[in-house]
C-alpha cells in the first residue's frame, strides 16, 4: 500500500468515502449516529454528519496493522506516521491514549469503550464537555443550511486536526479601498 | 402688483399658469410618444407598501425581464413576504473570529453590490486585545500576511437590525423601513439620495452608490429579492438585509456560511429552540452603543 506523506489521519481516504457520499444525496447524507436533540439528549433529531477527513490511503488502518504486533511503549515514532506532530496535551497524552491498539480501525474512549471514527466527537467530548455541548446545539462550529431545518453538522476533525487541534492561521482576504479610491 | 393681488387672481392666464399647462401638455405627449410603456410604469412606480399585489407582480415581471435583458442571463426577482412568527436575530462569537474577511467578500457576491466604486456591508474591525472594543483606535484597513494577528481581536459590524432604527424615522420618504420580520429594506425605487439615513445611523452601516454601480454579467447573483440584492442604481442607499433572497426561504445567510470558524450564527428570535435563542440565554452577550437605544438584533458573544 503506498503511503500518504502528509498528514495520515487528515488527508481524507476520501475516494470511497466521497463516492458513497454522492451516492446518498449530494454528500451530506451519509451517517446517522444515536439520536439526540440539542440540549438534553433526548431522543429527537438525528445527528447528520459527512464522513470523517480520513487521510488518502490510510485506512482501514488494520490494512497494515493486522500482521503487526501492537507496541504499546511510549516512543518517538520513526519509521512510519513520523510526520505526525503531536501537539494536543502532547506532554500527558501520545497515540494509544485515543487509537485502540487491539481493533485498529477504531478509536476508544478513556474507558476503553470503542468508538468510531465516524462518531469521534464523542471521544473529544469527554475532555471538551462544554464544546460538545455547544456543538450539539449549533453553536460551535461552522453552519451550513437552513435556519429552520434540520442542523447540519461537521465532525470536530474537519475542522480541527486531532493531532494539532488550534485553527490554523490564514492570509485574509484584501482590505476595503479607502474613501480617496472612489471614483 | 403686490403679491396678495396675484394670489388672488387665478383664473386670469398670467405667464405662470400658462407655463404650467405648456409644461404639462408637453410632458405628458413625450412620455406618451417617445417613451415606452415600460418606463413610463417605472417613472410613475409607487413606494413599496403602497404596491398590491397585481402590481408588485408586474414590476416583478418587468424588472426581470430587464435584468435578464442586462445581464444576460436569466434573473429572478421575488417579493417573498415574511415567514409568519419568525423575528430574526444574529449572532457573532467575538471569541472566534479571526478576520479572514472571507464574510466581506462573500456577501459582495450574494448581494450584487458594485465591485466598482466598491461598496462593502460588513466592515472588519481591528482591536487591540489589551485596550477592548475601541471604536476611535479601529483599523480597518489590516493588511497581515495572516490573521488573526498577534495581540488583536476582530469585531465585524454590518447593519444590527435595530429594533428601534433611527435610519427609518430620519427617511423623509419613508423608503426604509422595518419588516414584520425585523430586516430594515430600502425599496431603491422610492429612495431619493439624500443620505440622512446614513448620517442618522451610529454603525455606519449604509453605503451609497455615489457612481454607476459596476456589477460585472458573470458575477451577478441571478436569485434576487425586490427588497435585498436586486441591482441597484446610481445615488441609491443599500444596506445588509440579512439576505432577505435567503432566510425567507429558510436559508442561512451567506455570511453565516462562508465564515470558516464558525462565529456567525442565525434564526429566529421567536422560536425558544433556536440557536440564537440558545445563545442569549447561555452566552455572554453584548451590541453595540447600547446607550443610544437602537436595540439592536445583532447580538455579539463569547463563545468560549
Amino acid at each position: 500500500m503506498k503511503r500518504s506523506r502528509s498528514k495520515p489521519y487528515f488527508n481524507a481516504h476520501a475516494l470511497v468515502l466521497v463516492f458513497s457520499s454522492i451516492l446518498f444525496l449530494g454528500g451530506y447524507q451519509s451517517i446517522v449516529s444515536g439520536k439526540m436533540s440539542r440540549q438534553t439528549g433526548n431522543e429527537q433529531n438525528e445527528i447528520q454528519i459527512p464522513p470523517p477527513p480520513l487521510s488518502d490511503g490510510i485506512f482501514p488502518c488494520s490494512e497494515c496493522h493486522a500482521e503487526m504486533e501492537p507496541n504499546l511503549e511510549r516512543r518517538e515514532l520513526e519509521e512510519f506516521h513520523d510526520d505526525i506532530v503531536l501537539k494536543h496535551d502532547e506532554k500527558n497524552r501520545w497515540c494509544m491514549d485515543c487509537h485502540d491498539a487491539q481493533n485498529r480501525d477504531m478509536l476508544h474512549s478513556a474507558s476503553g469503550e470503542l468508538i468510531d471514527f465516524k462518531e469521534s466527537y464523542k471521544l473529544c467530548g469527554q475532555c471538551h464537555g462544554p464544546k460538545l455541548r455547544d456543538w450539539k446545539a449549533g453553536i460551535h462550529g461552522r453552519r451550513i443550511g437552513y435556519w429552520n431545518g434540520q442542523k447540519e453538522y461537521l465532525l470536530c476533525a474537519h475542522c480541527h486536526d486531532p493531532h494539532s487541534p488550534k485553527y490554523k492561521k490564514m492570509k485574509p482576504e484584501p482590505p476595503p479601498q479607502k474613501p480617496g479610491k472612489i471614483k | 402688483m403686490s403679491v396678495k393681488k396675484y394670489i388672488h387672481s387665478p383664473a386670469k392666464l398670467n405667464r405662470r399658469t400658462f407655463l404650467k399647462a405648456a409644461g404639462l401638455t408637453s410632458s405628458a405627449a413625450f412620455f406618451s410618444a417617445c417613451v415606452s410603456k415600460e418606463a413610463r410604469e417605472a417613472f410613475f412606480q409607487k413606494d413599496f407598501r403602497s404596491l398590491s399585489r397585481d402590481e408588485i407582480a408586474r414590476i416583478l415581471k418587468r424588472l426581470e425581464a430587464q435584468y435578464t435583458r442586462q445581464y444576460g442571463k436569466p434573473f429572478s426577482v421575488s417579493a417573498k413576504e415574511p415567514i409568519a412568527d419568525t423575528f430574526f436575530g444574529y449572532g457573532l462569537d467575538i471569541s472566534r473570529c479571526i478576520g479572514c474577511r472571507k464574510c466581506v467578500y462573500a456577501c459582495v457576491q450574494e448581494n450584487n453590490q458594485s465591485r466598482d466604486p466598491q461598496i462593502h456591508y460588513i466592515t472588519v474591525l481591528e482591536m487591540e486585545k489589551e485596550t477592548g472594543i475601541d471604536f476611535m483606535h479601529a483599523d480597518m484597513y489590516y493588511d497581515h500576511e495572516e490573521v488573526p494577528y498577534e495581540g488583536h481581536f476582530y469585531l465585524p459590524v454590518a447593519c444590527q437590525q435595530c429594533k428601534n432604527p433611527p435610519c427609518v424615522k430620519s427617511c423623509p420618504v419613508g423608503a426604509t423601513w422595518s419588516e414584520p420580520d425585523g430586516i430594515v429594506v430600502v425599496d431603491y425605487d422610492w429612495c431619493i439620495g439624500c443620505r440622512t439615513c446614513m448620517a442618522a445611523c451610529p454603525y455606519g452601516a449604509r453605503q451609497f452608490n455615489w457612481g454607476k454601480p459596476h456589477l460585472p454579467a458573470e458575477d451577478a447573483n441571478p436569485d434576487t429579492h425586490f427588497l435585498g440584492n436586486r441591482p441597484r442604481s446610481k445615488g441609491v442607499v443599500e444596506k445588509c438585509t440579512f439576505c432577505i433572497q435567503r432566510v425567507r426561504e429558510g436559508r442561512y445567510p451567506a455570511c453565516v456560511e462562508v465564515c470558516p470558524v464558525g462565529a456567525r450564527k442565525f434564526g429566529n428570535l421567536l422560536d425558544e429552540e433556536s440557536e440564537i435563542r440558545y445563545i442569549l440565554e447561555n452566552k455572554r452577550v453584548l451590541i453595540l452603543k447600547e446607550e443610544l437605544n437602537t436595540q439592536p438584533k445583532f447580538y455579539y458573544f463569547y463563545g468560549t
